[in-house]
């Protein structure tokens, strides 16, 4: 079973007009996911993460409804059938 | 959001390029300079620092860099004067890993020398120069700043450590001045390979030893091609001149309200005249006396005057950032300038007299402005021999996928969604 990956709206216009993308396989982490997810489409890359691969101070990914940040980071485990959400901050002025 | 308008330009005619804080707007008017219409926004929402137009070899490309909160800084161009945008899939503008450094803003975007017409510049902050030698497609940082022994001691000022100011040399290929706050103003002459300190006599009013080799907060430098050695500074604190291309400067705050300032512009076409907006203090930071006054010295600093017609000379605390004053090339010169306020103020005489171009913009953080042509100047002094080839003749140079920098172009109406 695919993972679910949601992305913003700004971001979908980087992975052909989908808000929603499907990651075959079983990757097992966020980092993999997310790997994934920059081979199938390279233009969220540098939008999500730095060019140190930290994800930008102003993104929230969820695994469900868990927060990486609060939880283990890249390395949160993700299971066969959960959705990842990646979601501006409330920041900005 | 707000509608998108576009202008085009056509040759003989006069651009502004606006950054702001929510976004970029490109002005343009004839020769005449009366009547402007506006364009933009464009990265609607997103700070914009840096913006620049490269027309060499008939190109006619506005760049800016595109900051966000949460998606980091992109440099953009268009080669319609923004009707069509083209935003890298993978940003072009990025240190490597093993500088463990990462973007924060791009400050500078500066078009080389007409000689080398592919070549361009960004300052970035953290404070770094980056060089394209393909037009633009690829970047790659100066490694003899990235790795200068200096760095470790470069603080950042109020804006963050960056790297605003990018001055080419207007006649020898391998020497630049660039400037740093706070690290102050350093100099190559072997095309980037090392850099020098080149602040001797410029003064750090907020260190203990107040000449020290580097770490003073220079806010901006400009060079006229007619005489490269003579450069002028606008520091934090200190207004300065050198005539020995930086290796020391001299105090010309001649009768100006105060030396303290952010923005400096060199006129076009004569090389003893130079603009600044003064500033009241580091801590107050607007316009004295509440008069909006840009102060033009004729005589390179033995003298300034305050241009005041058609400038609010009441209840005006204005602030005019470091890269937010800029002259265009025509025979009479224009100066525009923009303030915190979202104000743009416009003189084509030179800054005898001044006019509002536009007001009610998002706070002004960048000025920039050209007469489009082929030359980028209307002065039959300086077209010379190119005079024949007369601008419009010329075809816009369209950009083109390559390498890992792969651009996606997109129109501007989706490129909206890029809200903050």
């Amino acid at each position: 079973m695919p993972i679910t990956v949601r992305i913003p709206t700004y971001l979908a216009s980087f992975a052909g007009d989908r808000n929603t993308l499907a990651i075959d396989g079983s990757p097992g982490t966020v980092s993999e996911v997310l790997s994934a997810l920059w081979n199938n489409h390279p233009g969220l890359r540098d939008r999500i993460v730095d060019e140190q691969g930290a994800v930008r101070q102003h993104i929230n990914i969820f695994v469900g409804d868990e927060a990486i940040r609060f939880a283990d980071g890249l390395s949160t485990k993700v299971t066969a059938d959960a959705e990842v959400l990646i979601v501006p901050a409330v920041s900005g002025g | 959001m707000p509608k998108v308008k576009h202008v085009s330009a056509k040759d003989c005619y006069v651009i502004v390029l606006v950054g702001t804080m929510k976004g970029a707007f490109v002005l343009r008017s004839n020769k005449a300079r009366k009547k402007w219409d506006v364009g933009g926004p464009y990265s609607i929402g997103a700070p914009v620092y840096a913006m620049a137009f490269d027309q060499r070899q008939g190109r006619r490309r506005l760049w800016w860099a595109q900051q966000s909160f949460q998606w980091g800084t992109v440099l953009c161009s268009s080669d319609d004067y923004g009707k069509t945008v083209t935003e890298p899939t993978t940003y072009s503008v990025k240190f490597p890993v093993e500088s463990q450094l990462t973007l924060k803003n791009i400050w500078q975007i500066t078009p080389g020398r007409n000689d080398d017409p592919d070549t361009l510049y960004c300052g970035v902050e953290p404070a770094a120069l980056f060089e394209s030698h393909d037009a633009g497609k690829t970047w790659s940082p100066v490694e003899g700043l990235l790795n200068h022994p200096h760095r470790p001691k470069w603080q950042p000022g109020g804006g963050g450590l960056c790297l605003h100011t990018i001055v080419p040399d207007a006649t020898n290929p391998k020497r630049m001045m660039i400037a740093i706050s706070t690290a102050g103003a350093y100099r190559t002459d072997d095309g980037g390979a090392t850099w020098q300190a080149r602040n001797n006599g410029v003064r750090a009013e907020f260190m203990p030893d107040k000449y020290p080799e580097f770490g003073q907060c220079v806010h901006k430098v400009v060079q006229h091609s007619d005489r490269p050695e003579r450069l002028f500074l606008q520091n934090h604190w200190g207004l300065y001149r050198s005539d020995d291309s930086g290796n020391s400067w001299k105090d010309i705050a001649n009768g100006v309200p105060s030396d303290f300032g952010f923005c400096m512009a060199a006129h076009p076409h004569d090389p003893e005249t130079v603009y600044i907006v003064p500033i009241e203090s580091d801590q107050y930071r607007c316009t004295p006396e509440g008069k909006l006054r840009v102060y033009r010295t004729k005589n390179a600093g033995a003298s300034w005057e305050p241009l005041t017609r058609g400038l609010p000379q009441k209840n005006a605390m204005e602030t005019v950032l470091r890269d937010a004053l800029a002259t265009d090339t025509c025979d009479s010169a224009g100066v525009y300038f923009g303030t915190r306020s979202g104000k743009v103020y416009g003189s084509s005489d030179g800054g005898n007299s001044w006019k509002p171009i536009i007001e009610g913009l998002p706070a002004v953080v960048c000025v920039k402005a050209a007469w489009v042509g082929d030359d980028g100047t209307d002065s039959p002094r300086r077209r010379g021999g190119a005079e024949k080839k007369k601008a419009g003749k010329s075809k816009t140079i369209k950009s083109k996928a390559a390498g890992r920098s792969a651009p996606a172009k997109r129109k501007t109406a989706s490129h909206a969604r890029a809200a903050r």
